[in-house]
């Protein structure tokens, strides 16, 4: 049963940053709201959109003390030890809970990415800030990260 | 009466996990969440609640806690 929350609200957050653990946060957060019962919409842009081509999860560097990849490392064996959710079971999650992601196209054309380059099981719709600000308006609650 | 088991899980997968039950399910089914995560048992009610779902039972044992509920 799609239940929605009592006052019929609604989220979006801007993915900016590449960083993996700011895609973390956008995915956790994206995911509470969702088994609130509120929609949410993911906006990827910018190094956030880079994120979501192939592999992109894997290359995304730690905001801090990432030192060539060995931060990150040893946040994903901390995280396997204390039972966190690896970030590619998040997004899976936010899929399977009803989340959207949408992919910005002004950052597509920047950056040289093409639709093919993009993950086809997460990506759900294209556009620009138009989309954002017509959904957002609307939306109850929204997050830049 | 279906379990939802959340042991050994960390934020967000309890509150996930739960979300995933309710819309698997049908109106009247009984679901129990089972779980040892702290704040699980203090979120997963809120959840509950924001969504207009009523809890019929919330029990903390010595290391599991239970949250039982009805659609």
């Amino acid at each position: 049963m799609n239940i929605k929350n009592n006052n019929n609200r609604s989220a979006t957050i801007i993915v900016h940053s590449g960083d993996f653990d700011k895609l973390m946060s956008a995915f956790i957060i994206g995911n509470g709201f969702l088994s609130m019962g509120i929609p949410v919409s993911l906006f990827f842009t910018f190094w956030g959109l880079k994120a979501l081509t192939k592999r992109g999860f894997k290359k995304a560097p730690l905001s801090k003390m990432n030192l060539l990849g060995l931060g990150k490392a040893m946040i994903r064996l901390k995280m396997r030890r204390h039972n966190v959710a690896s970030l590619e079971k998040l997004a899976q999650s936010f899929k399977s809970l009803g989340g959207e992601i949408i992919a910005c196209t002004m950052t597509m054309e920047l950056m040289g990415i093409k639709e093919k380059d993009l993950r086809a099981d997460l990506v759900k719709s294209y556009g620009t800030v138009g989309k954002y600000c017509y959904i957002t308006k609307d939306a109850d609650i929204t997050l830049f990260i | 009466m279906k379990v939802v088991d959340c042991l050994n899980e960390n934020c967000p997968i309890p509150l996930i996990k739960t979300r995933q039950a309710i819309m698997d399910g049908k109106k009247s089914d009984l679901i129990q969440v089972i779980g040892d995560h702290p704040q699980s048992f203090d979120e997963i009610p809120m959840a509950l609640e924001s969504m207009g779902i009523k809890i019929i039972e919330k029990k903390q044992g010595k290391d599991v806690w239970r949250i039982k509920f009805k659609l």
